[in-house]
């Protein structure tokens, strides 16, 4: 091995899955080995069983679609409010010096914190949950993309400037274009936060969505359904970040090497 | 009536922390008359970036004032094409896209942009990189590029500072060469900054000397070699003379230079 050096597509991919394959071979070592007991942890096959279970009768597809609509609801709401002030605050410094403080502020404002708050100000309804993860990742997103609009190389703005650009070719042509790259990878950062939020909102007065399933299951003791629970959680993860990269490199071929 | 008028321009920088303000430019003269090709020749760190800047309007003189064309410079524009020390494509652009940046920041019609996009592109013998993202071009070839982004604003005077100083010996002759008959040809107005003494005197039609920090001219040298100038020049005998001058007049301002560093 040596640092930086790049590897084969198939080198990689082979290795990726690997991991998943010790992984859940230590798993069922672990639990059908009988090393652990079932009632803290299920083995795979149980999962299985599970979660088909919870698909075909319990209709848990719906619950998982309720958690996507959410995630996705919430965060781009939040993604419409905070990507065009993060960029204004980073290309105009006034804008920066009005909002920076507050929002450094209000970005350590722990979202779940705010659950019984929101509760009772906006109930237990979709709202209440769309306004957990949107507190969750406004203030991360707008300050993120501050920095990256900020941090532009100056000569190329100075080199548009010199080709005869205003303010606003400024804006729309160096900084924003400059910047998407980065932003869209903010976006694909934070989307992964938002996951963390919807299931803590979820665990809290809710009727449908993964994160219910998973507290119900829990009155059971039914970990192979938590666990299941989970593992999707992190399947849509794994597709939602494949879908992002994917989209970025056909929306920035410029920015590849 | 010169075309640029540099009168009496110093920059001074404010200090940084608790240091003594930084004297990058001494109240300066200069005068550079219509299709000129000066070029301004210093030791390191002597000011020439920061009289180009100022020409450019990126940055404010501290004392003194820029005219083009009788003009006041006030701040940055479409009438000074700059090329940088550093490569300043727009990544995100295409050779093509990069080009047509300043007349689509014109308002000039897609189709007039594309003809001169196509003319540009021939001269700098880049037609089929039209669609290469900087990321895909090597140094020359991002360097030419920045030429034709400038020069198909068409600006009143173009402004170059060490744009091959990056590039190999081999590279650095032929984008020499290129340069200079574009200039032939298009009769533009050019400030050349380079540290280069063979380059200054083969592009200039008269090579302006910078002492080291704090800059000021301190000699102003014509070049009477004939046009359209062929690299076999740099052997002649005039070229020689003129390069055993200037290397005497700059190696004053290097010893200079090092000592007070
Ligand atoms: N923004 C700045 N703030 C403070 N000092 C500066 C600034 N820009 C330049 N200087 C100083 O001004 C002096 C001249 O800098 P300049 O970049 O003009 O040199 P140069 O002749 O272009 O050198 P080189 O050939 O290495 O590019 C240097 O001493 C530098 O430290
Ligand atoms: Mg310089």
């Amino acid at each position: 091995m040596k640092p930086l050096a790049p590897i084969s597509n198939g080198a990689r991919v082979t290795l990726g899955v690997s991991f998943f394959v010790l992984f859940f071979a230590g798993w069922a070592v672990a639990t059908l080995g009988g090393y652990v007991s079932a009632t803290f942890l299920a083995d795979p096959i149980t999962m299985v069983k599970d979660g088909w279970e919870l698909i075909t009768e319990h209709g848990f597809l719906f619950d998982i679609g309720v958690t996507i609509w959410r995630v996705v609801g919430g965060f781009v709401l939040a993604a419409l409010v905070a990507v065009p002030l993060g960029i204004l605050m980073g290309a105009y410094k006034p804008v920066e010096a009005f909002f920076e403080p507050f929002v450094s502020f209000a970005r350590y404002l722990p979202a779940s914190a705010f659950i019984p708050l929101l509760i009772l100000w906006a109930g237990i309804g979709e709202s209440q949950k769309l306004l957990v993860i949107f507190i969750g990742s406004v203030f991360q997103i707008v300050l993120m993309v501050a920095v990256t609009v900020g941090s532009i190389r100056r000569d190329l703005v100075e080199a548009a400037l010199a080709l005869g650009a205003r303010d606003r070719g400024i804006l729309g042509r160096v900084l924003i274009p400059a910047a998407a790259p980065g932003i869209a990878e903010i976006l694909r950062l934070v989307l992964g936060w938002a996951w963390t939020y919807v299931i803590v909102a979820e665990l809290i007065g809710s009727s449908s969505g993964i994160g219910h399933m998973i507290i119900d299951s829990q009155a059971l003791l039914a970990t192979g359904q938590m666990i299941f629970g989970i593992i999707v959680i992190g399947v849509i993860g794994l597709i939602s970040d494949f879908l992002f990269k994917a989209a970025n490199r056909l929306l920035f071929p410029w920015s590849l090497a | 009536m010169s075309k640029l008028a540099i009168e009496n321009v110093s920059r001074v920088f404010p200090p940084v922390r608790g240091g003594a303000p930084t004297r990058a430019l001494e109240p300066t003269h200069l005068a550079v008359g219509d299709n000129d090709f000066v070029t301004i020749l210093g030791p390191s760190g002597c000011g020439k970036s920061t009289l180009l800047r100022l020409v450019a309007g990126l940055d404010t003189p501290t004392t003194g004032r820029i005219l083009l064309n009788a003009r006041p410079v006030t701040g940055p524009g479409a009438d000074r094409g700059m090329v940088f020390q550093s490569y300043t494509l727009f990544p995100w652009l295409t050779v093509a896209e990069n080009i047509a940046f300043g007349l689509r920041e014109k308002g000039v019609p897609a189709a007039k942009r594309k003809e001169v996009v196509a003319t540009w592109l021939e001269r700098i013998g880049l037609t089929g990189f039209a669609s290469h993202y900087p990321k895909q071009l090597s140094g020359g070839m991002q360097q030419r590029t920045a030429i034709a982004r400038a020069l198909a604003n068409d600006p009143a005077i173009l402004l170059l500072d060490e744009p091959f100083g990056a590039l190999d010996n081999q590279t650095r002759a032929l984008m020499q060469e290129l340069l200079l008959g574009i200039w032939e040809r298009e009769a533009k107005t050019v400030l050349f900054v380079t540290h280069d003494i063979e380059e200054a005197i083969f592009l200039a039609s008269r090579v302006v000397v910078m002492s080291a920090r704090p800059g000021r001219i301190k000699a102003d040298i014509p070049v009477d070699l004939p046009h359209p100038r062929h690299y076999t020049v740099k052997t002649s005998p005039e070229f020689s003379a003129l390069k055993a001058r200037l290397t005497e007049e700059i190696r004053v301002e290097a010893v200079l230079a090092a000592e007070g560093h």
